[in-house]
């Protein structure tokens, strides 16, 4: 039972991660980002190519990852995305679906369509029990409470940039009302390019923490896509602990779901999003008062 | 010209039109061996067109019309299974079917942004998509339903291998319907719907019934789509489960943006524009296609997709857009 729960937990902190970014850019510059699960591959993929190929340690894979998928983000932030953002919605879906064609067809071209696998560190492979022998059996992975070690201190890092750092009003600002903000002297565009360099960056994380346990192929980003969206659509984007609650609830579900009706597959969690959206059509966990 | 002479010259029947069609109806005798290529371009033509009434004429942004196509799909290949093999009533069946489900859907679509509209829509189709999956001994589950065979077409018309009897079944049937959309659209009713698109708050303000057209639009294109499911299940007597897929809603989407939204004729422009391409891509590169696909989406989302079906705007013209 409480397996499960722990499960289901570590999957939601690793969704949450991957689509805190997609989050923000969201309510920040009001754009549809599908390709943001093309930037959680590229982390993946550096993670395994470094570790596997070169012999770098997990641990250095991280930050690398990290680094790496954010230079990339505000490369693309500043070349390709931003004529996009005063376009209508439809454009700018298309616009990130042929990105993320096109991510989905480069590296099916350099890596190959096969799944990647990815060796982990010995001292991460293990398994804990605890309460064996009573109805509340919690078994777990070492590697996946590392991975809720990582998001969570990831999360209450956030949540401090956000909350008392001048970056962070700022930010909180332009998500807001960005004509305001920049009219404050606030400069909008600076913020949106840092917020979505780290955003990417964050996805790259995830997506190099998340090979081991979702799988790494080229079709990924189209695979967690839904998954994305649906952490954003039913947090809402006006806070992080909107997504990060939902993407809890998600992993959850997911999780329990799998485990309890197998053949439901994911019925259970799309059908739970439409519940929720048609109930709270903004989300969640959305503040009155935000634009 | 006064006011409404404009709009009834508007809506005529113009000669380029005519021979279209003439051309569409030809096509599958001019060229037999095509003929399970023209059958398959009119098919999907009539799904990108029923996109086009809610995403053109209505602005819904919708990644999940796929589930009406499926939903037709799966409920003609099972009327004509266990029912009756009789093409007309099983389209019939699939139209009746993606309404019914079209109807309940259009309650989904009503409030909320673009965002909300995207991931319900695509969150129904993903729905069908397990529910038929789960329904294996119905439905055939990941293998398809196989061994869908139909009684000759008005109990005369042979399907034959060459599918030219499906060519013109399913050009017909898109030509019929297309006349309907084509008389909805430049109806007083199609004239309310694009106000309701361009600004819903001042279309409340002069007394149109916003909810109510957004579900009757809904469910309409939601009919056409099932329609197109039919087809596409009785002129290949299969139906399998990635008629459900989000690459569909994807692709139509695309062919429609090709063609050029809120324009019928775009629908099935856009349609025929994306074969061609698809067969001449794939022909190169059958594994990385989607590659040029999104290439070529970039780079028209870059430019401005209004600017395609206008070849006089490709040059000059991005002196107003700088401004």
């Amino acid at each position: 039972m409480l397996t499960i729960l722990f499960d289901g937990v570590a999957y939601g902190m690793l969704l949450f991660i991957l689509a805190v970014g997609l989050s923000v850019t969201m309510g920040l510059m009001n754009f549809i980002n599908l390709a943001h699960g093309a930037f959680a591959m590229l982390g993946g993929y550096l993670t395994v190519v470094l570790s596997q190929r070169y012999g770098v340690p997990f641990l250095l894979c991280l930050p690398v990852s990290f680094l790496v998928t954010a230079l990339v983000g505000a490369v693309c932030e500043r070349t390709l995305y931003r004529p996009m953002y005063g376009k209508a919605h439809l454009d700018q879906v298309l616009f990130t679906i042929g990105l993320a064609f096109m991510a989905v067809a480069v590296t099916d071209y350099w890596m190959g369509s096969q799944q990647q696998i990815m060796q982990l560190p010995d001292w991460l492979r293990g398994r804990t029990e605890l309460f064996e022998d009573t109805p509340w059996r919690l078994g777990m992975g070492h590697y996946r409470l590392f991975i809720i070690a990582v998001c969570g201190l990831l999360t209450l890092a956030l949540q401090y940039v956000l909350s008392a750092t001048r970056f962070g009003s700022q930010l909180r600002a332009s998500v807001d009302d960005a004509r305001v903000a920049a009219g404050l002297g606030i400069r909008v565009n600076l913020v949106f390019a840092v917020t979505f360099a780290v955003g990417s960056g964050l996805a790259g994380l995830g997506g190099a923490l998340g090979a081991e346990v979702l799988g790494l192929d080229p079709t990924f980003p189209f695979k967690f896509m839904v998954y994305f969206l649906i952490v954003v659509a039913v947090g809402g984007t006006s806070s992080i602990t909107g997504p990060l609650l939902a993407a809890l609830l998600l992993g959850v579900a997911d999780v329990a779901g799998k485990y309890f009706v197998p053949k439901l597959g994911a019925f259970i969690v799309y059908s739970l999003m439409i519940a929720i959206l048609i109930w709270r059509p903004h989300g969640l966990f959305t503040r009155q008062g935000g634009k | 010209m006064d006011a409404r002479s404009s709009l009834l010259h508007a809506r005529r029947f113009k000669a380029a039109e005519w021979a279209f069609w003439c051309l569409a109806f030809a096509a599958p005798a001019l060229l037999p061996s095509h003929a399970l290529m023209l059958n398959e371009m009119a098919i999907v033509a009539l799904f990108a067109v029923s996109l086009d009434l809610i995403l053109g004429y209505s602005g819904i942004v919708s990644l999940g019309h796929a589930a009406f196509l499926g939903l037709g799909a799966y409920s003609a290949a099972l009327f004509a299974k266990f029912i009756l093999p009789d093409p007309l009533l099983g389209l019939c069946v699939g139209v009746g079917a993606s309404l019914v489900l079209g109807y309940l859907c259009s309650f989904s679509i009503m409030r909320g942004s673009d965002l909300t509209r995207l991931m319900v829509t695509l969150g129904t189709a993903l729905i069908l998509l397990e529910l038929a999956n789960k329904f294996g001994d119905i439905t055939g589950g990941s293998d398809g339903l196989q061994g869908v065979v139909m009684a000759p077409l008005f109990g005369r018309f042979e399907f034959d291998l060459m599918g030219q009897v499906a060519a013109w079944y399913s050009i017909g049937v898109l030509f019929v319907l297309f006349v309907l959309m084509r008389r909805l659209v430049h109806s007083p009713l199609g004239a309310s719907l694009m106000a309701v698109r361009d600004n819903a708050l001042r279309a409340r303000a002069i007394g149109i019934h916003v909810n109510g057209r957004l579900s009757l639009i809904y469910t309409l294109a939601a009919g056409v789509a099932g329609a197109a499911g039919a087809l596409l299940a009785q002129t290949t007597g299969f139906a399998s489960l990635d008629v459900f897929a989000m690459d569909r809603s994807a692709d139509v989407m695309l062919m429609l943006v090709m063609g050029g939204v809120g324009w019928l004729y775009g629908g099935v422009v856009g349609a025929v524009l994306f074969k061609l391409m698809y067969d001449v891509i794939a022909n190169i590169t059958p594994q990385y296609w989607t590659f040029w696909i999104g290439l070529f989406l970039v780079v028209l989302m870059r430019v401005g997709r209004e600017r395609l079906v206008r070849p006089w705007t490709w040059f000059g013209a991005s002196r107003k857009e700088q401004a």
